[in-house]
């Protein structure tokens, strides 16, 4: 004779959180109460139906602006807090005292993307099981995918010149839509990511430009309607090579 | 210095638990990015080797009651669209609304339980400690909400049948 089932065994058996023993008493009990049974495969279908309409959010791109917020380091104490905002306020002064009468919103953005670039290098270039979410075995429709994502043809530069093979790409959501990651390895496992996002305002053609940003050395440009930035570890002179590639047949495909 | 815990590897999950609960994809990625800042702000009252993921919930949940409470009276039920005429053959689309609809009249507790342990899967004692509630608390919760939930997809699904007729 089977005890009674409690309310919460119930439950308990929809969670799949049973004992085994217990789970094959509630299962004959089920089948010999007919509106429990009812009651149970209800319960089960809401969670079927919240996977089926919540589930699809795990695979949404991640928007770069959490993807920041979970890296900023944790606000420091009083003293070194104030000190930085008065430095952010006199480089604000002094970037508005130079940028009078020009555009002074270009290096600012420009800065956005080395920074946002190297979060994503950082992020994402440890995995070791899914540093990319198209591998290049598939190049031609990673390179599809991503273009069609962003908007307009894309293409991956091919750095084997330098010692580095494309190992794939994913797509993250930034404040001025898609941005694509390209991701590189050379023999010795070392990583870098050519990021590539749709120009702001900043349309226009810039000189590379250089700068450090989590313990990498970010190379970034704004030709035509996209911002690039090359990130990695590799040290600056090797990373000014891989820059240099990468302009030379980008301005190539586009012309 | 310990090097900071990997809070991006959770930021798939805290969305779609955010999402669920607030079924407003904005207002979701504002309490995960709310959620966020006051980890990295309470970073050292985390124990490290405990389960980051039910302290990063933890505080979502404290952030989300806030908000509840912060809008306290004026909230009517404003997120349940009304009701469409249902065009054939999109039986998909129509339980994904039903199921959006009947999480937006459930109550915030029974929807928060039903969430963690029906979606998120939360064992009934990680979900009491993630709401700060006794696990007797969260069977009952548990218990309303999904009884709450037949009822209403029950009803849907019997105004659609007629309406499909």
């Amino acid at each position: 004779m089977i005890e009674d089932v409690r309310e919460d065994e119930l439950h308990a058996y929809v969670d799949g959180v049973l004992p085994a023993a217990r789970r094959l008493e509630v299962e004959s009990w089920l089948a010999a109460h007919p509106a429990d049974a009812a009651r149970v495969e209800a319960w089960a279908a809401q969670n079927r139906l919240l996977h089926g309409a919540f589930d699809p959010v795990l695979n949404e791109p991640l928007p770069l602006a959490l993807v920041r917020a979970a890296r900023r380091p944790a606000p420091v104490s009083s003293l070194r807090a104030v000190a930085a905002a008065l430095a952010l306020i006199a480089a604000g002064l002094i970037g508005y005292a130079a940028g009078l009468g020009t555009h002074d919103a270009l290096p600012m953005q420009q800065a956005r993307l080395a920074r946002d670039a190297a979060i994503a290098h950082v992020v994402f270039s440890p995995e070791t099981r899914h540093p990319v979410e198209v591998d290049a075995a598939h190049a031609a429709h990673l390179v599809a995918w991503l273009s069609k994502r962003v908007g307009t043809p894309l293409a991956a530069p091919d750095f084997s010149a330098q010692g580095f093979h494309l190992l794939g790409g994913r797509l993250l959501a930034g404040e001025t839509g898609p941005v694509a990651q390209f991701m590189y390895q050379d023999s010795i496992e070392r990583r870098v990511t050519l990021y590539v996002r749709r120009a702001a305002a900043d349309k226009g053609v810039t000189a590379f430009r250089h700068a450090r940003e989590e313990g990498l050395d970010v190379f970034y440009w704004i030709d035509g309607d996209f911002g690039y930035a090359l990130s990695g570890p590799i040290g600056r002179p090797a990373m000014q090579q891989l820059a240099d590639a990468a302009y030379r047949q980008l301005e190539a495909d586009t012309q | 210095m310990r090097a900071p815990p990997d809070l991006i590897e959770h930021l798939p999950r805290l969305r779609r638990y955010a999402r669920a609960l607030t079924r407003d994809s904005g207002r979701a990625d504002d309490l995960v990015q709310d959620t966020l800042e006051r980890a990295l702000a309470r970073l050292d009252r985390w124990q490290p080797g405990s389960d980051l993921r039910a302290w990063l919930f933890t505080l979502m949940h404290n952030l989300f009651v806030n908000q509840i409470r912060a809008r306290g009276a004026q909230e009517t039920v404003i997120d349940d669209a009304p009701d469409q005429p249902v065009s054939g053959g999109q039986f998909e689309a129509l339980v994904a609304r039903d199921i959006h609809a009947a999480l937006g009249h459930l109550p915030e507790a029974q929807r928060e339980v039903l969430l963690l342990v029906g979606l998120e899967q939360f064992g009934y004692a990680e979900a009491a400690q993630v709401l700060g509630v006794p696990i007797g608390t969260v069977m009952s919760r548990l218990a309303r909400a999904r009884e709450n939930m037949r009822r209403m997809l029950a009803a849907e699904s019997a105004v659609t049948l007629r309406r499909v007729k």
